[in-house]
C-alpha cells in the first residue's frame, strides 16, 4: 500500500478533530455518565435498572422497524422505476423526493399532526362527503405513519443511487438466458441492491427507534417511545446518568440490530455497511 | 401570536401618540450611567413579554435598547426545570432571568441569585403591596415580581353537558378522548392532589403513589399530554378539557369564543413569576436599569395586555387603559368567586426524584407488547432460516468447487 503523505493526512485532520470532539467525546460521556450517581460515583444501578424500561425499548424497535419495512417496501420499486427512467424524468421524481426534506423535521410532523386529528382537513373531507370520521391521531398507526413520512428519504436515496449504478447487461443476459421477470428480481436485481437496502435500512431505522418528536405530537405522549423517555430525563427529570444508561442501552441494541441486519446483506469478506 | 382585544387598540394608540414626547417615567434615571454599548443578557419564559408595537403595544426590548443604549440579548425557555440547569451548570451567563416562586425559593436556598437594591429602583413603588413579602422571598431582596396566574380548568361549552366545577370532570367517562392533560409532572400531580385534599407539596410517598395511581387511571380516557400544543387542539374544538394557565386561556378564547374556564372548587395552584439576577450576571447595573424599565407602568401595560395574565404592578392596575381588563373574571375574580389557593415550594430533591419515576411509570403505563414478542420471534425465525440457507449454499458450492470430478 502506498505510504500517505504529509498533505493527504492534513486533509483529513479537520474531519479527525471534528469527530474527535463531538462524536468520541460525548460517547465517553455518556459511558461516564450511566455508570456514575449523581455525586460521580461508581454505580451500576441505572443500568440495572433498565429493566422497568423494557417494554417501551421493545415497543420503540418494534414501531421503528414496522417504519422501516414499510418505507423499504414502498421506496424499492420506486427507486427502480426512477433509475430506468430518463434524465429529465428523475431529476424532477429527485426533487420531489427531497423536496419535503427543505422543511424542517418540527414543522412537517406538527403540520402532520393537525392533517390526521379528529377535526383535521381528512376527517373534514370524509365527513364531507359522507362516510364518516376515522380516528387517526393519538395511535400507534399514527406514529409510524410519521416516521415514514420524516424518514423516507433516507431509503430512497441510497437505493435509487444503487440501482442508477447497476450493469443493465446483467439484466439483458439473464433475460436472454430465459430467466422470466420474476427471476431476474430475485436472483439479479435484488441481490445486487442488498447494498443499498442495507443502508436505507440503518438510515431509516436507527432514526425511528430513537424519535421523540414524533411520537409526542402523533402519539398524543400517551404511550412514550424511548426516546421521550431519555428526553424526559434530560429536560425535566434533571436525571443525566439514567438518561445516558438508557441511551446506552439503546445503542448497543441498535448495534445488535445492524449486526444481525450486516449477515442479510454483505458476504462476510466485504465488509458490509457501516453500522 | 397572540392578540389583544380589539376596542383598546384605538385608546391605546391615541394614549401613547399623546405620549409620544416623553413615554417613560424618570427617563433621567436610565441616562449618563456610561453603560452605553454594553449588552445585557435576559433568559425569559417563550411568549412571555411584548415583543411588537400591533395594535398600540410597545417591543419592549427594542424601547429599553432606544432608552439607554444598552444591546438586550433575548433567549427564551420552555418551563423552570429546563432554565434551572442552564444557569446551576453556568454554561451562559445572564444578567436577567425570571422563574415561578417555589424555583426562586430553590435558587436562593442554593445561593444562585443576587440581591437586588430596591430601594435603588424608582419604579419599585409600583408593585403591588399584595406581592411584596412573598414566602419565597419575606424581604424582597431577590426577586421583584413580574406576573401572576392560576392554573384552571379550560373546556368547551359546545362539547360539555353541563359546565364543568370540579376536577373530576377530567376522570368523566363521557368525555372520554376529548379530555387532554397538562405535560409536567408537577402540574398534573397537583390536580390529583386537590381532588384527594392533599397539600401541593406534599413529600409523603404514600400520598405520592395514591395520586400517580388516579393518573394512571385517568390515562386510557386521555387524548393526549400536551403542553404548546394546546392552543390548536382548544382552538379547533378537537378537545373539549384541559387544566391549563389562565393567562392562556384569555388568549384561545380571542380564538374561539367557545371556550371557557373555571377555577375548580377544590382548589387550585398560584404562582408568581418574579424577575431575579442570576449569581453569573455579568452586567449588574443594566440588570437593575432592565428591572426598572419593566415595572413602568406603560411597559408593564403592554406586557399585561401581550401576555394576558394578571399583573402585580399597581401602577397598571390604576391605570384608565387598564380598567377593562380588570373586569375579566377569569383574571381578576371577585373576591367571592376567588378559589382556594396554594402555591408550589421546593421539594427535596429525594422528592423530586420519586415524583419523576412515578411520571415515567404513568407515561410508559398500558403498552401492550404482546403482540411484539410474537414479531421478533418470527423475525429471529426469518434471521436464522436465512443464515443457514446461506451457509450450506455456500458449502455446496465450496464443495462443488473442490470436487469438480463428481459433478461431472
Amino acid at each position: 500500500m502506498k505510504k500517505k503523505s504529509l498533505g493527504t493526512k492534513l486533509t483529513a485532520a479537520p474531519y479527525l478533530v471534528w469527530s474527535a470532539i463531538f462524536i468520541i467525546v460525548p460517547l465517553i460521556f455518556v459511558l461516564v455518565y450511566s455508570v456514575t450517581d449523581s455525586q460521580g460515583n461508581f454505580t451500576l444501578q441505572y443500568i440495572l435498572d433498565i429493566g422497568k424500561y423494557k417494554d417501551v425499548m421493545l415497543n420503540s424497535i418494534w414501531l421503528g422497524f414496522i417504519a422501516t419495512v414499510i418505507s423499504l417496501v414502498i421506496s424499492y420499486p420506486l427507486a427502480y422505476i426512477m433509475a430506468r427512467t430518463t434524465a429529465n424524468v428523475q431529476r424532477t421524481m429527485m426533487i420531489l423526493v427531497m423536496l419535503p426534506m427543505w422543511m424542517n423535521l418540527l414543522i412537517r410532523t406538527y403540520s402532520m399532526m393537525i392533517i390526521l386529528q379528529d377535526t383535521g382537513i381528512i376527517n373534514t373531507a370524509l365527513e364531507a362527503i359522507g362516510l364518516g370520521k376515522v380516528h387517526m391521531i393519538n395511535t400507534e398507526a399514527a406514529v409510524v405513519l410519521g416516521m415514514v413520512y420524516n424518514y423516507i428519504p433516507y431509503m430512497i436515496l441510497p437505493l435509487y443511487s444503487i440501482m442508477s449504478k447497476m450493469d443493465h447487461n446483467l439484466i439483458e443476459a439473464a433475460e436472454d438466458l430465459g430467466a422470466n421477470k420474476f427471476t431476474v428480481l430475485k436472483n439479479i436485481v435484488l441481490p445486487l441492491s442488498l447494498p443499498g437496502i442495507a443502508s436505507g435500512f440503518t438510515m431509516v431505522f436507527v432514526p425511528s427507534v430513537s424519535t421523540f418528536y414524533i411520537s409526542k405530537k402523533l402519539g398524543g405522549n400517551t404511550f412514550s417511545l424511548i426516546g421521550d423517555v431519555i428526553e424526559m430525563q434530560f429536560k425535566s427529570a434533571n436525571n443525566y446518568n439514567l438518561g445516558a444508561a438508557l441511551s446506552l442501552v439503546l445503542m448497543v441494541l441498535i448495534i445488535i440490530c445492524m449486526m444481525v441486519m450486516n449477515r442479510f446483506t454483505g458476504e462476510d469478506d466485504d465488509g458490509g455497511v457501516l453500522i | 401570536m397572540k392578540k389583544i382585544i380589539l376596542p383598546f387598540i384605538v385608546a391605546l394608540l391615541a394614549f401613547f401618540t399623546a405620549l409620544s414626547c416623553s413615554a417613560y417615567e424618570n427617563e433621567e434615571y436610565y441616562k449618563n450611567r456610561g453603560l452605553e454599548g454594553t449588552e445585557i443578557n435576559v433568559f425569559n419564559w417563550g411568549e412571555y413579554i411584548s415583543d411588537t408595537y400591533e395594535g398600540g403595544l410597545i417591543n419592549v426590548n427594542a424601547e429599553f435598547e432606544k432608552l439607554t443604549g444598552i444591546k438586550v440579548n433575548y433567549v427564551t425557555y420552555e418551563s423552570n426545570e429546563d432554565m434551572y440547569p442552564k444557569i446551576k451548570n453556568g454554561g451562559a451567563s445572564y444578567d436577567i432571568v425570571i422563574p415561578s416562586d417555589y424555583m426562586i425559593e430553590r435558587m436562593i436556598d442554593e445561593g444562585m441569585l443576587l440581591e437586588i437594591k430596591t430601594e435603588e429602583l424608582p419604579n419599585y413603588k409600583y408593585v403591588s403591596e399584595d406581592y411584596k413579602g412573598m414566602y419565597y422571598d419575606p424581604d424582597d431582596r431577590y426577586s421583584v415580581p413580574y406576573n401572576v396566574g392560576m392554573v384552571g380548568l379550560i373546556y368547551n361549552k359546545t362539547m360539555v353537558e353541563e359546565a364543568p366545577t370540579s376536577w373530576s370532570a377530567l376522570w368523566d367517562e363521557r368525555y372520554a378522548g376529548k379530555i387532554l392533560m397538562i405535560d409536567n409532572p408537577r402540574d398534573a400531580f397537583a390536580i390529583p392532589q386537590k381532588i384527594l385534599g392533599y397539600s401541593l407539596n406534599s413529600t409523603d410517598e404514600k400520598e405520592l403513589v395514591d395520586v400517580a395511581q388516579m393518573l394512571i387511571d385517568q390515562k386510557p380516557l386521555l387524548q393526549g399530554y400536551v403542553m404548546d400544543e394546546i392552543y390548536n387542539k382548544m382552538e379547533s374544538g378537537e378537545a373539549a378539557l384541559v387544566p391549563y394557565y389562565v393567562g392562556d386561556f384569555v388568549c384561545m378564547q380571542e380564538v374561539n369564543p367557545d371556550l371557557d374556564f373555571v377555577y375548580p372548587e377544590e382548589g387550585v395552584n398560584i404562582f408568581v413569576d418574579s424577575m431575579c439576577v442570576p449569581e453569573c450576571a455579568q452586567n449588574y447595573e443594566a440588570a437593575m436599569l432592565y428591572i426598572n424599565f419593566m415595572l413602568d407602568p406603560e411597559v408593564a401595560m403592554s406586557n399585561a395586555y401581550y401576555i394576558g395574565y394578571a399583573t402585580p404592578n399597581q401602577g397598571v392596575l390604576d391605570h384608565p387603559d387598564y380598567e377593562e381588563m380588570l373586569e375579566n373574571k377569569y383574571l381578576y375574580p371577585e373576591s367571592e368567586d376567588m378559589p382556594d389557593t396554594e402555591y408550589f415550594h421546593n421539594l427535596p430533591q429525594e422528592t423530586l426524584t420519586f415524583i419523576s419515576n412515578l411520571w415515567s411509570e404513568i407515561k410508559i403505563q398500558g403498552t401492550d407488547i404482546s403482540h411484539i414478542y410474537i414479531g421478533f420471534a418470527l423475525i429471529a425465525a426469518v434471521t436464522v432460516y436465512y443464515i443457514v440457507r446461506k451457509r450450506v449454499i455456500s458449502r455446496r458450492r465450496e464443495y462443488w468447487y473442490d470436487n469438480p470430478e463428481k459433478n461431472k
